[in-house]
């Protein structure tokens, strides 16, 4: 039993690995109609691995059960977590902590828009969608605006952008309370569902609280960002992690500072619908990798990556150092917010102890074992991650004792530790696979060199 | 101004009025007199209804607030010569705690004169007895930081300073969960067992004694042996470091090696040395500062030193990042603000308004309070 499951384990994360290897490579080709094959069969080929039960009876042998399904959704949002950390960290060089932070906020407002509406209530949907969209378009405006007077110091521009989310904030609110009534009949309550809340709208719903709480996160990054990314890679280091143990107290205590009563404070939200399939899990991760990768390979992404290698010289060059910084911190904290909103649809229950920042170290210690800037690294080091510890270390430790969940967090920082000595610049380096590598040809020069 | 623009040589007194002013500037300032006259306000009117509840929490904070004045020596002194967030120095200040705890509860050290020559006088034997728990620990901490200096930060003195720091958490973590294994520490809340015995005072109309089981009347102050051991033993390594770093050669050295490594090293410093010995230092008083904390607050756990130490950094950053005098008013000022947050405002957002003070303090004087401006290095 014990080999046998040791052995199975293996195999999983080999084959887990190598199909991702193959997405990736097939994705690289240069025919549309390739690429679009190579997803629909990467779907498929996971969907059936799922779906397919072998032999009948009460225990059918599936490929993956329900144990390796709820691992596989977990990489796929641990991988767009940590693809946003090594945007900001890997990509930027911006050492942030915050970002465990923001797949937390990202996962507990979209299941508040979810909870809320399958309860009858539309609310969240409005408000968070008015306030994020609203939201969104006075930071933009004011960015545009701002843009004309030159060297504007930092706590001004701060203090305008505040003013522009606390009114977007109210007129959320105030949208939401008009607008409840209308939709709360045809909403129905919980017992009696109605035509609002068939099977179809609460896709649709569940489609728009994910991105609405990746719009929020990025929103609540540019606000933190703005301030912080002025003071310093060390200082930013701090702040950010002063912000994830803020936004942790914030959780706890969501159901007396904050208005959540649905949220329950310290004792955890439940009852959030198990939205998550394997459909969404892979749409949202090959929805984040596409645009990661397709933004690296940009203008704008050889700008964020000069910002890192040398920040005098790339300010010499006429890069805007700051705007670049704030890019890619607001960018990555999307991923987080996605990845967190897709998390809490699959496990149904948040608790804040999930989000506690020691919890947060994580990403950075998958960004790490990936390879600061390679987005091969980050994947396949999430994958592992979670099949190897989660999955099969879980299950061996398990079985040893009681304190195993200790000796594994004794176990993290020391492998850290040793990889910081050994190799500072991860295991893969900055390797890159397939699509990912970006094109050489098009431009006719070489790939950026990170 | 025309002469000067005349003869092509800007000096840059005279360039500088020329420049554009920065637009909107009022703007932040205005954010920032309003926070302040709103923090002013809480104050203020709190303190007008309430004047002995004030002092009540001022006291708190003040015995906060010099517990984190020690912990961020360490810290300054650290990031002053080697740049480095030691992240693990609050765990550091945890197993000083831990080591006491041990010596009290387990080996009952806080007694041994007692216990060595029947018939000494038992204040004088509490009196040896807790200096020796209190040395022990100091000497345990000093112990540990120049082991995790030499394993762990030594050999990356010349990688990226972003390697260093992920290591300094490494180690913070491998020290927290170590700890709460069972045959180590154990994850749970212990109750510190104190080696000498509270005695509290209240002024009202004079200074009397809080006689134990009766509650001290209602407008009094309280204070308590444990508050004037803290500031007492706090002022007392304020000076002695102060000293060290000025009048000795030690210090000297250090100074030289936080103003200039390489140049330090040409002269004849060990630099290598002189940064355990920094190491050493920090940690004999986090270990200090252990002991006390836990003999004020009487609960001890494995993860003890987290927060504490994040404060004591922001102290210190507050203060102006390598200042000695600086860390102490900074941590005075993280002592205040958490004890009137907690007062006034909420418990659980303390910690909020210590990450919020530091950004708007970095913010508006990027070296700290009393922080030299930084030189521009390559």
């Amino acid at each position: 039993m014990q080999i046998g499951f040791l052995v199975i384990s293996i195999v999983k994360i080999a084959a887990i690995l190598a199909y991702l290897y193959g997405l990736m490579w097939v994705l690289g080709k240069k025919e549309w109609w390739l690429k679009a094959l190579g997803l629909f069969a990467g779907f498929g080929v996971i969907q059936m691995a799922l779906s397919l039960k072998f032999g009948g009876g009460d225990n059918p042998f599936q490929i993956f059960n329900s144990f390796d399904q709820g691992l596989l959704f977990q990489a796929c949002t641990i991988a767009m977590c940590s693809l946003g950390l090594n945007l900001i960290y890997g990509f930027n060089g911006q050492f942030s902590l915050a970002q465990w932070g923001f797949y937390g906020i990202g996962a507990y407002c979209a299941a508040d828009i979810t909870f809320r509406w399958f309860n009858g209530d539309a609310r969240g949907l409005i408000a968070v969608g008015v306030g994020t969209l609203l939201g969104g378009l006075a930071l933009i405006l004011i960015n545009r605006a701002l843009k004309r007077l030159r060297g504007i110091p930092v706590l001004s521009a701060f203090t305008l952008y505040l003013l522009a989310s606390v009114a977007a904030a109210v007129a959320a609110v105030f949208a939401g309370r008009l607008l409840n009534p209308l939709l709360a009949p045809l909403l129905g309550s919980q017992a009696e569902p109605g035509p609002l809340n068939s099977a179809a709208v609460r896709q649709i719903v569940f489609f728009f609280s994910v991105v609405f709480a990746g719009i929020f996160s990025a929103e609540v990054s540019f606000l933190f960002g703005l301030p912080v990314l002025q003071l310093g890679s060390d200082y930013f280091g701090i702040a950010t992690l002063g912000f994830s143990i803020v936004i942790n107290t914030l959780m706890v205590n969501s159901d007396t500072i904050l208005p959540f009563p649905e949220m329950k404070g310290g004792r955890g939200m439940i009852g959030i619908p198990k939205l998550t399939t394997w459909f969404w899990a892979f749409f949202f991760m090959m929805a984040v990798i596409i645009i990661m990768r397709n933004l690296i390979r940009s203008t704008t992404g050889r700008a964020i990556v000069s910002v890192r290698e040398d920040e005098t010289a790339a300010k010499a060059m006429g890069i805007d150092v700051a705007g670049s910084k704030i890019l890619a911190f607001v960018v990555g904290s999307f991923f987080a917010g996605i990845g967190g909103a897709v998390y809490a649809h699959y496990i149904g229950f948040l608790s804040p102890g999930t989000f506690s920042f020691l919890a947060g170290f994580n990403p950075l210690i998958i960004v790490v074992f990936g390879g600061l800037g390679s987005m091969t690294g980050t994947i396949a080091a999430s994958f592992g991650w979670i099949f190897f510890l989660e999955g099969l270390l879980r299950v061996l430790l398990g079985q040893l004792g009681t304190e195993a969940p200790t000796w594994r967090f004794v176990l993290y920082p020391l492998t850290l530790l040793l990889l910081m000595l050994i190799r500072p610049q991860g295991l893969l380096g900055s390797v890159e696979w397939g699509f990912l590598k970006g094109d050489r040809r098009k431009a006719g020069e070489p790939a950026v060199k990170s | 101004m025309s002469n000067q623009a005349v003869s092509g040589k800007p000096a840059p007194a005279v360039s500088a009025p020329r420049r554009r002013r920065a637009p909107l500037a009022w703007l932040g300032r205005a954010f920032l007199i309003l926070l302040g006259l709103y923090v002013l306000y809480i104050i203020f009117s709190n303190l007008i209804k309430n004047p002995s509840l004030f002092a009540n929490i001022f006291i708190s904070g003040l015995q906060l607030g010099f517990v984190y004045a020690m912990i961020a020596l360490g810290y300054t002194m650290v990031y002053g010569i080697v740049r480095l967030i030691n992240f693990a120095h609050g765990d550091v200040f945890m197993v000083g705690a831990f080591v006491s705890y041990y010596a009290v509860a387990r080996f009952r050290l806080h007694q041994w004169p007692a216990a060595v020559f029947p018939g000494f006088p038992p204040a004088l034997s509490t009196l040896l007895g807790s200096m020796t728990v209190i040395l022990l620990s100091m000497l345990v901490c000093l112990l540990l930081a120049v082991t995790i200096e030499r394993v762990a930060y030594k050999p990356l003195r010349d990688a990226p300073r972003i390697a260093a720091l992920i290591t300094a958490i490494g180690v913070s973590f491998f020290l927290e969960y170590f700890g709460a294994l069972n045959f180590v520490f154990s994850p749970r809340f212990i109750p510190y067992e104190r080696p000498f015995g509270v005695v509290a005072w209240f002024i009202s109309n004079g200074i009397h004694l809080v006689v134990p089981g009766e509650e001290p009347p209602a407008d009094s102050v309280t204070f308590s042996n444990i508050l004037l051991l803290i500031i007492a033993a706090s002022i007392l390594v304020q000076l002695a470091l102060q000293f060290l770093v000025r009048r000795t050669k030690i210090g000297m050295a250090m100074r030289a090696a936080s103003f200039d490594k390489p140049t330090a090293r040409l002269m004849g410093i060990k630099v290598d040395r002189v940064i355990s010995f920094t190491f050493a230092i920090g940690a004999a008083f986090a270990g200090l500062g252990g002991v006390l904390y836990a003999i004020a607050y009487s609960s001890i756990w494995s993860q003890l030193g987290i927060l504490p130490g994040l404060k004591a950094f922001v102290a210190a950053v507050l203060g102006g990042i390598g200042s000695i005098p600086g860390a102490l008013v900074g941590a005075l000022i993280m002592g205040q603000a958490e004890a009137l947050t907690m007062g006034y405002i909420s418990t659980p957002m303390r910690d909020a308004v210590a990450f919020t003070i530091l950004i708007v303090v970095l913010l508006v004087r990027p070296t700290g309070l009393f922080g030299e401006p930084e030189k521009e290095k390559a």
